[in-house]
């Protein structure tokens, strides 16, 4: 089934092109993995989904977005759109409070919430981020003092709080040691069960590693998509077959 | 929701240029008429303030602002960069500990406090030593300069922090001291923003009324030596509104309305100096 | 003959460090002067008795009472304001024509002498709007005073929040205000009350504005309608009439006690405000 469409997306920043008419589906219950050397455009196209792009002064945005058949631009309330499409940045940012207040920072932005709610929202999401058993006795110290591998995990937890349907990270382990990248791979395998989430990295080997299919961009444009261990072996393109094998990136 | 707020904070943000726009409204209002009934050449370049004559010319206030602002200009602005640039480059971390509050702490203190001191200490020491009246242009522009220092201390502090670090880099690479590089390239290249600076102090000290009303001696004539009485713009408007009326009211509001437009200007100029980039 | 640029760095040293001890000097001058003339005559009845006979006897409680009834409307009017003000320069809109157009009224704003806010103050709220010579008068001329420092210190703490902090409120589904409220302000918010804290020091030391506009009357203000003087006021009547140097050093002194006060918790505020960004 089909989580997410796009038909023909372009965006620019002022006069210059950074996606140029993308079109691709996302499956339900798959992990898209986005690859591509850097400005080819893999971050814009996270911002487009959930609209956070509106929020850049000179962004002008063409095409479709489909959500479940919803065009997203035409969703009235964009605050709804991001709570279901939640989004995990590079650089892990968390709040400076409490553990269990980063947690419920999104959904108190929606109302109150009783205490037995919320503590059985807090602990569901940092289970499902793999970090309950490291902060399990200390929700109520600073989410500064973590790791920042513990950090990132807090940010996936923050964003799983909200029940997303689909989960966009982007290159979410960049700062991340090998052991604290494994850990948040393995959360993300575990979370495919349940969520839609698109992947967008630098990495490739951690793309072949995580996606069940793979997306190629280059200089704003879909070169190929296909299943990844295809894309890793034999892909179709000959720029795919040139980025995967190193010859530039 | 989110639009009304958005509407709200607005308004509030326009309250700033509102007010201003309501201040020279009502200045002017009570002002312009009676500098029309005068005369502007008159008003302003006519020595000659008898009230009660109906005769009105401040020339003698203006030079009276012009000698005290210069006074404190010529004392405050050596002390004034040379802190700045101590505090810039020079000082070690302790004493900016020290210097920082302590000129924060002289903008805080109130100008009447200033004014008492200057009556009480400074003016009687001028006379017993220095001869004259005590109050003066001299003890004015002393206590004056002490109360534009901060001013002057922090834009040209931001000056000299604005000039980019490589440019020291490069002149300290090049085997100059401390000193050569502070004086050769930096001082040099934070011109504007230090001279932004003193135009606003200029502009402070052409402004200030309570400490001015204390130690420069109110006399109403035009000085001749530092060490005259003299009365300032600020100061005839302050004393004599009390117990002004008709005409003579509306005369003071015309002095304010030259002081409003002097000072208009200096901070606009100031404000370009500091823009401009090396 | 040059001399070596070891000797002018020296000179230049020495000429650097008197100007900044002398500056010290000065400032402790001040203080030690109105202190030491005026700390002896301060006691517990000084500061609770009302003013008797013009100011030779008796305390100084109405002009304490002014002064902090003064103080409460200018900061009651121009806190909302200027943070009202500060956040819509932040944090909605971008620089352009209209940007431009409000900060070059609070630059000028910010030139504008104390004596021409006396002048405005009086012709618009004691004569024009009625309040007559009051509290009230006083407090909104005082108000228009402070707003540029407001708004400048609360831009610049609101500016001073990350980025970052921002748009992880946002894709977490939060409102244009939910982000400035919930993500932004408060830790901004000791930046702003230093901004402040610092119009309260203004409003007290403020002398032509308020006499002006507050008149100077000696009796404890009942009502913001009453005239009042302030403790700025009182001192300037008391050394200018020349009604008693020890009064009027005593007033002094309790005049810099409460600047002293207001600059030491400015900047425990901004300390804090260091520290709590540390991670």
């Amino acid at each position: 089934m089909i989580k997410v469409s796009i038909k023909n997306l372009s965006a620019s920043f002022g006069d210059k092109p950074a996606l140029q008419k993308l079109s691709f589906d996302v499956y339900e219950h798959e992990i898209l993995s986005v690859i591509g050397p850097a400005n080819s455009g893999k971050s814009t196209l996270l911002l487009c989904i959930n609209r956070m792009i509106d929020r850049i002064y000179g962004s002008k945005v063409e095409g479709k977005i489909l959500l479940e058949g919803q065009n997203v631009y035409a969703i009235e309330d964009v605050e709804e759109l991001r709570r279901r499409v939640g989004i995990v940045f590079a650089v892990p940012i968390p709040l400076p409070m409490t553990i269990e207040e980063n947690i419920l920072f999104g959904p108190r932005l929606k109302g109150r919430l009783k205490k037995s709610e919320a503590g059985e929202l807090v602990e569901t999401s940092l289970k499902a981020a793999f970090l309950w058993d490291e902060v399990k006795d200390r929700l109520n110290t600073s989410a500064l003092r973590l790791s920042g591998g513990q950090q990132q995990r807090l940010c996936i937890a923050r964003t799983l709080a909200l029940k997303p349907e689909v989960i966009m990270f982007d290159e979410p382990c960049s700062g991340l040691d090998p052991i604290s990248t494994a850990k948040v791979e393995e959360a993300l395998k575990e979370l495919k069960k349940n969520y839609t989430m698109i992947f967008v990295t630098n990495n490739t080997k951690q793309a072949a590693r995580i996606g069940d299919r793979t997306a190629f961009l280059l200089m704003g444009e879909l070169v190929e998509i296909d299943k990844t261990d295809k894309i890793f072996t034999v892909p179709s393109k000959k720029e795919t077959e040139d980025y995967v094998t190193g010859r530039f990136g | 929701m989110d639009k009304f707020i958005s509407r709200l904070l607005f308004l509030a943000a326009c309250s700033s240029t509102a007010i201003l726009a309501l201040i020279a409204l009502f200045i002017f209002k009570e002002g312009v008429p009676i500098m029309a009934k005068t005369g502007l050449g008159h008003f302003i370049f006519g020595r000659e303030w008898f009230p009660l004559s109906g005769q009105f010319g401040i020339y003698a206030f203006i030079i009276g602002s012009l000698w005290v602002t210069f006074g404190a200009l010529i004392f405050g602005v050596p002390l004034g960069v040379s802190c700045a640039i101590f505090l810039a480059e020079f000082a070690p971390r302790k004493w900016v500990g020290i210097l920082k509050p302590a000129i924060e702490l002289l903008a805080g203190i109130p100008s009447v406090v200033y004014g008492f001191l200057g009556v009480m200490w400074l003016a009687p020491l001028i006379r017993n030593h220095l001869g004259g009246p005590g109050l003066s242009i001299l003890a004015a522009s002393i206590v004056l300069a002490i109360m534009i220092l901060p001013t002057i201390v922090s834009v040209s502090i931001d000056a000299i922090q604005a000039v980019p670090k490589n440019y020291k880099e490069g002149s300290l690479a090049l085997g100059a001291t401390t000193w050569q590089s502070t004086w050769r390239v930096i001082l040099p290249a934070a011109k504007s923003g230090i001279l932004a600076g003193v135009i606003l102090g200029m502009g402070r000290a052409v402004g200030e009324t309570m400490a001015v009303i204390m130690i420069s001696g109110n006399a109403t004539t035009i000085p001749h030596s530092p060490l005259d009485s003299v009365r300032t713009l600020t100061a005839n408007i302050a004393i004599e509104m009390g117990y002004a009326i008709g005409d003579h009211r509306e005369a003071l509001f015309a002095t304010g309305v030259v002081l409003f437009f002097f000072i208009m200007i200096l901070n606009t100029v100031a404000l370009r100096f500091a823009r401009r980039k090396f | 003959m040059r001399i070596s640029p070891k000797i002018t760095e020296r000179i230049a040293k020495l000429f650097l460090w008197s100007a900044a001890i002398f500056t010290i000097g000065a400032l402790i001058f001040v203080i030690g002067f109105v202190l030491a003339g005026g700390l002896t005559h301060i006691s517990w009845s000084f500061l609770t008795e009302p003013i008797l006979d013009m100011g030779r006897e008796g305390g100084i409680l109405p002009a304490i009472v002014g002064t902090i009834f003064m103080v409460f409307v200018a900061v009651g009017i121009a806190a909302p304001l200027g943070v009202a003000s500060a956040i819509y320069l932040a944090e909605y809109t971008r620089e352009g024509k209209v940007t431009q157009a409000i900060r070059f009224g609070i630059n000028c704003l910010a030139g504008v002498p104390s004596i021409i806010f006396g002048l405005f103050g009086f012709i618009l709220f004691v004569v024009m709007l009625g309040f007559g010579w009051s509290i009230l008068s006083g407090g909104l001329s005082l108000a228009a005073m402070i707003l540029p420092t407001i708004i400048r210190t609360a831009e610049e703490a609101l500016r001073a929040v990350p980025a970052s902090y921002r748009d992880v409120a946002a894709s977490l589904g939060a409102t244009r205000w939910q982000v400035v409220t919930k993500s932004v302000l408060p830790y901004a918010l000791p930046g702003i009350l230093t901004g402040v804290i610092l119009g309260i020091g203004r409003s007290i030391e403020e002398t032509a504005v308020v006499i002006f506009t507050a008149g100077s009357a000696v009796q404890m203000p009942t009502s913001i309608f009453d005239s009042a003087r302030t403790m700025a006021v009182h001192f300037y009547i008391l050394a200018r009439e020349g009604i008693s140097n020890d009064m009027a050093y005593a007033t002094a002194a309790v005049l810099i006690c409460t600047i002293l006060i207001i600059n030491v918790s400015a900047y425990t505020m901004m300390h804090r405000l260091t520290k709590g960004r540390r991670s």
